[in-house]
């Protein structure tokens, strides 16, 4: 059953951001899970105090070991331990795969429109992984939105996917400090980017937004008002300020 | 911390139903509306998780876990349409 807590081995930990890391944990009887899916991680004090969290995955697939990829909250009960703290070897408890809500299909012919605040690329990540592995014909644009080039979590990979996939197109907006020479001024994602830069609500697209609540409050309302269908755009909401 | 949304009932609701309940389709009694339930407002406390109709804001379900109880009140929910 998903909702019964298993335990899970951490195999391996990459830097990603200053503020952000991945980790690879090995979960004895997972049973695989689809793209977009979570986990609910359940950290325990010695005095018994204990903090869940759920974090999306960002694989997919069959198979046992699955990866995160945490952002450090400042105030954050779980993440500085996730980002800071946990090594190769440690055990983490955990129960999913969670969601069927939030999730991507590969038999699913439909264009596909994601748009990522900061660490809410996650989920995204592992529905253009599957999109990738599974050589889908559907046209796949991702939007993602970090503060500076060097906040962007997978950045390499989804810069290789950008080049190397015939029908995945990737759209940075950086909101506080841009590369330099990029053509436009730092700034949030606004209506007219939505409007400029994804797929048109003429093609009927299913649309992901992952990120901040304020973040993918105000995308998701653009959304609407550029015309897309509220039931076509899939939202999920991690909190912040 | 701001709201999150209905998808974080996941986990929670796992420990009470066999089905995934963010799937689940929720008619709301305040407005009639009818919506997945990962698409509600979902206030975190500690030990509890509120969930709002994302149109009307009326309290759809509260889950309260205590040490050997989860509590839940369905009260704002007409309806449920869980899939097997």
């Amino acid at each position: 059953m998903t909702g019964v807590w298993k335990t899970g081995v951490v195999a391996s930990v990459h830097r990603q951001t200053e503020t952000a890391r991945s980790l690879e944990i090995d979960v004895a009887g997972w049973p695989g899970n689809l793209a977009g899916q979570h986990l609910d991680l359940r950290l325990t004090a010695p005095d018994g105090y204990t903090a869940t969290r759920s974090y999306s995955i960002a694989s997919s697939g069959a198979g046992a070991r699955v990866q995160l990829a945490v952002d450090r909250l400042p105030d954050g009960e779980v993440s500085p331990y996730l980002v800071d703290d946990v090594m190769v070897g440690d055990q983490l408890e955990l129960r999913g795969p969670l969601g069927g809500w939030f999730i991507w299909k590969p038999e699913q012919p439909e264009p596909v429109q994601l748009i990522a605040g900061g660490s809410g690329v996650v989920p995204l990540v592992a529905m253009i992984r599957a999109h990738h592995a599974a050589k889908s014909a559907a046209e796949f644009r991702l939007l993602y939105s970090v503060r500076t080039p060097q906040d962007a979590i997978f950045a390499d990979e989804l810069a290789s996917l950008d080049k190397e996939a015939p029908n995945l197109t990737i759209t940075w907006v950086y909101t506080r400090e841009t590369p330099a020479g990029w053509p436009t001024a730092a700034g949030r994602v606004t209506r007219e980017t939505l409007a400029n830069a994804t797929i048109p609500v003429a093609q009927n697209p299913t649309v992901f937004v992952c990120g901040p609540t304020g973040f993918v409050e105000s995308v998701a309302d653009n959304l609407v008002d550029i015309g897309h269908q509220a039931a076509r755009v899939k939202t999920e909401r991690f909190g912040g300020k | 911390m701001a709201h999150v949304d209905g998808n974080v009932l996941a986990g929670p609701l796992s420990e009470i139903f066999s089905a995934d309940m963010t799937t689940a389709m929720g008619r709301c009694a305040g407005c009639g509306d009818v919506s997945p339930l990962a698409m509600a407002m979902v206030y975190l406390k500690p030990n509890a998780f509120v969930a709002r109709c994302h149109l009307c804001d009326t309290m759809l379900l509260t889950l309260i876990q205590a040490s050997d109880t989860n509590r839940l009140d369905l009260s704002g929910l007409a309806a449920l349409s869980i899939p097997r």
